[in-house]
């Protein structure tokens, strides 16, 4: 040991005391300094829509110095000669100037619009992650409402985001959003000409948007992140089924000064990233698609990504309109626009809850679950994926039909069909995938691993070498946290009444459920698998030998 | 490379027994004490990987000082640079230099900053006891107690009509914010179900503001997009009030007398020469139809794929658009020009609640 090496700097000795005579801070931050971060890569998808979110901040501010928020026409002379003597609103002006006239204004305005990509990209990967892990569950239900909350708030501020230029792809965008709210029933009219000022276009639509894309959603969505980070960092990391790992402890390294470089190293790596898509890779050309008129639109129009589910449910559905009491309801707008997505976001939202509610299970986890050994779940998260992309690619259905040289209609209708089909097909080969990973895994734990050799004996029997499981890798598969069924509910209860959970339309569900939950390939008695850390008793102690496992 | 204390950290703790003291993993004890050797494993190693991140570092200082230079050096915009100068190429330079100087010294920051963590800094990984999330059931006891107490105190719980009251009280300023977004718009009213379109308004070219007569319009041609005549620069106009002209020929145009429960819709008479009009705003969402198939008489919206046929009353025949394009009656007027015999006769574009 260095002595040098654990001598404070005077002047950080100083500031340290300094602060410490104010605010109390030595010892509350010194845990922070020492506050431990578990290490895996999928860890990382979260702080990529962080330092995403971080550069939006920075790179939409430079932008909103130049930006005007107008929609007052003005003819344009700038430097993009193709579009002179053009009139236009000077919210499209303004953005050619960025574009044309300042210096670094391109660069900036790509590395934002692909900053907004890569944040919702990322938040769809961690949200993923978080969920094939079961990283949700208790005490983690907040922090999932508060990321799909954000996920929500993302779409939403991305779509006024690339409107404000005032374009003609934008526009177009526009005008069926202000179509999607004329159907709402009721409000719908009342909503389309409140947003708009009146009649779509209008002029006030581009401030109104403006004061919402670069005020109010970014300061909810910083109030959420903080308090989503508030949340995780209390709570601790959950941490990846691994050997040494257990619910009652974090296992990693410490935050200063390890999470601390690998923060700033990952920060600089995304920036990077977007600052070379944004030199080399061509976002959002409006001076190509030129302002916005009402009569004009270009085919092939696909809003960004995050938005494309919604185009492709309103490509998808098929004419539906029926009057109400007088009234229209158009159901071939309002299911794609807002029953779609809405159910999407609700069921996102309640799983955890349907989840606990099916298996009974209430306790806490820390640990994270492998796919494998959650069949339904997994299922479920395949076969949302496999919805979400079959509506992305609907979205996408002109482009498809011209790079592919099929139908348009013929798109549209295996769409149709592959809607309802694939992701109940998904959901079936996934879970029957899982189980026959955890067979595997319960092979391994029984037999240990084939390594490759085969071997002839004497008798002329041919046997496959095997080795019993080293401690790490008994240590990821022993992390199955085994469901039990819930008990039989009692018919009646002790003074003859029917009890709830056996009765009605609900219990039979929950024990439906439960067992689909519930079902899973057991591990042969005595070797002590079947139990995840912390969960139990030690069983299988006539197998030490080939590794019991560790209990805390 | 130093190890964890590897303490164990003792059978669980029974509900309901105070916490234990916090573990030496936790809180080291003694601060004097360095946990942790700051001497790499291998000095080689470590002297390599710090010329490597100080060799990245200077190169990032390299790259930012080239960044400032492009700024300075390359500029951009008609007024600044030289005479028959071209503007988007000077962009284009701009862009790249501005670029990828930013992204290599973003680059070899982020990977110095890596190497140094990876390479630099020994190998250490610690362990944290996880405390119970939930607190004591003393504490909640004690919590629930002085809540309890609290409210007493207050009289909330006794005075109904204090608490009752209050909440009345609140209930317009909750409502104040939303009543105030009242004046955002004006009130639909009737506006979405009438155009400017009527009796002997020209129909001029959306391009050229061109009058035109039924001579002018070839056959088989494609479809024409009109405006009324004097509306050019009234976009709230033309978002309602873009048509489409399409000329058949003769025998081809089956418009046929079509009703929307009691309103006409279209009719036969309601064309020019074999001229029909429709809206040009697709009833689905409200994109403007643009697509003309000349074989099939088939109008395509780009947007949703809602497609009509212009030669059956535009009823649609695939995509989620559930009514057909609104036709507009032409009359011929005294000049010989196509104008309008009306306004529409039912709500163009996207469907609304009140359109009935």
């Amino acid at each position: 040991m260095s002595d040098d090496a654990v001598k404070i700097p005077p002047a950080l000795d100083g500031v340290g005391g300094w602060l410490d005579d104010r605010f109390h801070g030595a010892k509350g931050v010194r845990v922070l300094l020492r506050k431990v971060f578990p290490d895996h890569w999928s860890f990382m998808l979260g702080e990529i829509a962080l330092w995403s979110f971080v550069i939006l901040l920075l790179t939409g501010t430079y932008l909103a110095l130049f930006f005007v928020p107008s929609a007052a026409p003005v003819a344009y002379h700038g430097s993009y000669t193709k579009l002179d003597g053009i009139t236009m609103s000077q919210a499209y002006q303004s953005t050619l100037n960025i574009s044309f006239d300042i210096r670094g204004g391109l660069l900036v305005r790509q590395i934002h619009h692909w900053a907004a990509l890569m944040f919702m990209v990322a938040i769809m990967a961690h949200m993923l992650r978080v969920f094939f892990t079961g990283a949700y569950r208790k005490p983690r239900e907040i922090n999932w409402l508060i990321g799909i909350g954000l996920f929500t708030l993302g779409m939403l501020e991305g779509l006024f985001g690339y409107s404000l230029p005032d374009d003609q792809l934008s526009g177009a965008g526009l005008r069926i959003f202000a179509g999607v709210l004329e159907g709402i029933p009721i409000v719908g009219t009342y909503m389309s000409f409140f947003l708009f000022g009146g009649e779509f276009p209008g002029t006030a639509v581009i401030p109104r948007m403006y004061i919402l894309h670069v005020f109010l959603i970014p300061g909810i969505i910083l109030a959420l992140v903080a308090a989503h980070l508030f949340i995780m960092f209390h709570q601790k990391h959950t941490q990846m089924p691994m050997k040494g790992n257990t619910e009652r402890n974090v296992v990693g390294q410490p935050f200063f000064p390890y999470f601390l470089l690998k923060g700033q190293a990952w920060f600089f790596f995304i920036f990077g990233a977007l600052a070379l898509l944004a030199t080399f890779a061509q976002i959002n050309p409006v001076w190509l698609y030129g302002p916005y008129t009402p009569l004009a639109i270009s085919s092939a129009s696909q809003p960004d990504f995050y938005m494309g589910i919604l185009e492709g449910a309103l490509r998808m559905m098929p004419a539906w309109e029926i009057n109400f009491l007088g009234h229209t309801l158009s159901l071939s707008v309002l299911i794609p626009g807002l029953v779609i997505i809405g159910i999407f976001f609700t069921v996102a939202a309640l799983w955890p809850f349907f989840e606990q509610w099916a298996t009974g299970d209430k306790s806490i986890h820390n640990i994270n679950d492998r796919p494998r050994n959650a069949p339904v779940r997994t299922g479920f998260g395949v076969a949302a994926v496999c919805w979400y992309l079959i509506l992305l690619l609907e979205g996408a259905n002109d482009v498809l039909a011209n790079a592919f040289q099929i139908p348009l209609y013929t798109i549209t209708w295996i769409s149709r069909v592959a809607f309802f089909v694939v992701p109940i097909g998904a959901y079936f080969v996934t879970k029957r995938i899982c189980l026959g990973l955890q067979r595997k895994d319960a092979n391994m734990l029984t037999h240990g691993v084939e390594i490759g050799i085969i071997r002839q004996l004497p008798s002329g029997e041919f046997i496959e070498e095997e080795r019993p499981l080293n401690e790490e890798e008994r240590g990821v598969i022993d992390s199955r946290h085994v469901l039990e069924p819930l008990p039989a509910p009692e018919e009646v209860d002790e003074n003859g009444v029917p009890s709830p959970a056996a009765r009605g339309p609900l219990g039979i569900a929950r024990r439906f459920a439960n067992r689909a939950f519930t079902e899973t390939i057991a591990v042969p008695d005595g070797h002590g698998a079947v139990e995840g850390n912390g969960h139990g008793e030690i069983e299988g102690g006539e197998h030490a030998a080939i590794g019991s496992h560790e209990e805390e | 490379m130093s190890e964890t204390p590897e303490e164990p950290l003792g059978p669980r703790r029974v509900i309901g027994t105070p916490s234990p003291a916090p573990k030496a993993v936790d809180v080291p004890v003694e601060p004097d004490q360095p946990a942790f050797s700051a001497e790499p494993e291998n000095t080689r190693h470590a002297k390599n990987a710090e010329r490597i991140v100080a060799a990245l570092f200077v190169l990032a200082f390299v790259a930012g000082c080239g960044f400032i230079a492009a700024y300075v050096g390359l500029e951009v915009g008609q007024s600044t640079i030289s005479p028959g100068g071209n503007d988007v190429v000077a962009v284009l330079r701009s862009n790249v230099a501005l670029g990828t100087t930013l992204a290599i010294a973003l680059l070899a920051l982020g990977a110095g900053s890596l190497i140094w963590v990876r390479h630099l800094t020994p190998n250490i990984e610690i362990e944290e006891e996880r405390h119970d999330l939930a607190s004591e059931p003393q504490d909640r006891k004690a919590f629930k107690r002085e809540f309890a107490e609290g409210a007493a105190i207050s009289q909330v719980t006794r005075r109904p009509i204090v608490r009752r009251t209050m909440l009345l009280a609140t209930a317009p300023l909750a409502l104040a914010p939303l009543v105030l977004l009242r004046d955002l718009g004006p009130l639909p009213q009737t506006d979405l179900r009438h155009t400017v379109w009527r009796k002997g308004l020209r129909a001029v070219t959306l391009g050229g503001l061109r009058p035109l007569r039924p001579a002018d319009i070839s056959t088989p041609g494609s479809l024409i997009t009109v405006i009324p005549q004097g509306y050019q620069n009234d976009d709230n106009a033309l978002a309602k009030a873009g048509v489409i002209l399409i000329k058949f020929a003769p025998g081809e145009l089956h418009v046929p007398t079509n009703y929307n429960g009691g309103t006409l819709v279209s009719t036969m008479n309601w064309t020019v020469d074999n001229i029909v009009a429709y809206s040009k705003i697709c009833t689905h969402v409200g994109c403007p139809v643009a697509l003309y198939e000349q074989t099939t008489h088939h109008i395509l919206c780009p947007c949703h794929q809602s497609t009509f046929d212009a030669a059956n009353g535009a009823n649609v025949i695939f995509g989620p658009a559930a009514r057909a394009l609104p036709q507009l009656p032409l009359m011929i007027d005294s000049e010989g020009y196509i104008a309008a015999a009306s306004d529409f006769t039912q709500p163009v574009g996207p469907s609304f609640w009140e359109r009935g």
